[in-house]
């Protein structure tokens, strides 16, 4: 199929976005790297008066560090995410989450920002961004706002993003010297996550002294799973001490069942990726 | 109506187009560049993978207007001077393909791999390729032909064994 007729913008500057996506109304929709957008303009599942393409506004792709930050525009491809030496460097949970995502072809169109706009609790960086407390800055009519990772995620596909507002960049803290890994569950290449933990690291001594836990698919949003973090604190990182802490992981969530796997077998995978992340990031 | 310019397999085009256009309508329905072919529809299959800027797309999750000022790269435009490229020799000579419905994205695919790894391991090539199905379930050969091509590609490798065969219609 093909898309419902729309009317086409493409702003040179957020300005230009923001003034597009207030004069387009209820009916606008803003495109990022269109992976997820333009199978739902081909299924009809929506069909917008007018599309405002981000595509033409190149300082929403920068990667740059910020003082205790790595600032990274929202419309930066995963492919580039992937292959930046400052994200690898500090934000590593994120290059191997983001080496996760669909396959090649979706990973040079598809974007962080897009991904974490559309809010699909299946989506692998979601859980990423809370677990490691990202902040998203959002760009409106009165000028900018940043909302913190624990504010953002509101709902099944629903951010804090209000009307006439755009995201233009994520920011994570720098985690350098963090052990950390993305452990995710599917059954096929390139299917979304049933299941999939996010782990980060702060290993001392050979014991836990900080750990940071999201997990995917567990619930209407991405879920920090702070009771695992609590009990793996202080922990040394062996088998034993993981699994126990693991068996937390549900604490909190609400997994959904659909046509993949029903709650009980999420739950289920909910504690074994945990353990299985957590024992992989100590190494 | 909007306006898209684009260089297709090296050849500057310049349309108007309705912004609902799909960049695969657009390259065979307006080009007649029907060697790159629609699949599943629904971005799953990557039957459709041409390169857009030097990197594989799936051409029906791109907006032909999302491709204005960009250059495009389909399966037609792969041979020069009469010659296959190598990864359509490869695929030829390890018969990479049984229905061949896969093959111009599969080639597509393999083609950006090996210029971002040109040595993959068996491994690298399965999730070089993971966003392409062949639905005759090939991928053996597939895979064979992926690493035949690296070969062949080497800097100082001999030629193939097989000549490549001429493109059709030269």
């Amino acid at each position: 199929m093909i898309p419902a007729k729309f009317d086409y913008v493409r702003p040179s500057s957020v300005e230009e976005a923001v003034s597009a996506l207030q004069q387009g109304g209820d009916d606008a929709k803003i495109l990022a790297g269109g992976q997820s957008l333009l199978p739902v303009l081909r299924l009809r599942l929506a069909a917008p008066s007018v599309v405002i393409d981000l595509g033409g506004i190149p300082e929403l792709r920068q990667i740059s560090e910020d003082g205790d930050r790595i600032a990274i525009g929202a419309m930066a491809p995963h492919h580039d995410v992937l292959r930046d030496d400052l994200v690898k460097q500090h934000v590593s949970l994120l290059s191997q989450a983001t080496a996760t995502v669909a396959d090649p072809q979706v990973r040079h169109r598809g974007t962080l920002g897009g991904a974490l706009a559309h809010a699909d609790p299946a989506g692998d960086l979601g859980a990423v961004a809370l677990a490691l407390d990202a902040e998203f800055v959002i760009a409106g009519s009165s000028g900018t706002r940043t909302v913190p990772a624990a504010e953002f995620f509101v709902d099944y596909f629903t951010t804090a993003i209000g009307e006439g507002e755009i995201l233009t960049q994520v920011r994570f803290p720098k985690y350098t010297g963090w052990s950390t890994h993305y452990e995710k569950f599917n059954r096929t290449a390139q299917a979304w996550s049933m299941v999939a933990v996010a782990a980060a690291l702060r290993v001392e001594g050979g014991s836990i002294a900080e750990a940071r836990i999201g997990l995917t698919n567990m619930g209407t949003t991405p879920i920090r799973a702070t009771g695992v973090e609590q009990a793996l604190v202080g922990q040394p990182a062996t088998a034993d001490s993981v699994r126990a802490a693991a068996e937390h992981a549900t604490e909190g969530t609400a997994a959904p069942s659909d046509a993949d796997a029903a709650a009980d077998y999420r739950e289920h995978l909910a504690k074994v990726l945990t353990g299985r992340a957590v024992l992989a990031a100590a190494g | 109506m909007a306006e898209v310019r684009v260089t297709v397999d090296g050849v500057n085009y310049a349309d108007e187009v309705e912004p609902r256009m799909l960049l695969v309508q657009y390259l065979r329905e307006r080009l007649g560049k029907t060697g790159t072919l629609i699949g599943c529809d629904t971005s799953n299959c990557g039957a459709c993978t041409v390169h857009l800027n030097g990197q594989s797309v799936k051409s029906c999750s791109v907006l032909a207007v999302q491709a204005d000022g960009g250059e495009v790269l389909t399966i037609e435009g792969l041979a020069r001077d009469g010659q296959l490229h190598p990864v359509q020799a490869a695929f030829n000579e390890c018969h990479g393909l049984q229905c061949g419905y896969c093959t111009p994205g599969m080639i597509m695919a393999a083609v950006d791999l090996l210029g971002d790894n040109p040595d993959p391991d068996e491994g690298e090539v399965r999730e070089g390729i993971e966003g392409n199905l062949c639905r005759c379930t090939g991928y053996q050969n597939i895979v064979r032909s992926v690493q035949r091509a690296a070969q062949m590609m080497k800097p100082g490798a001999s030629a193939p064994t097989e000549t490549p065969a001429p493109v059709a219609g030269d």
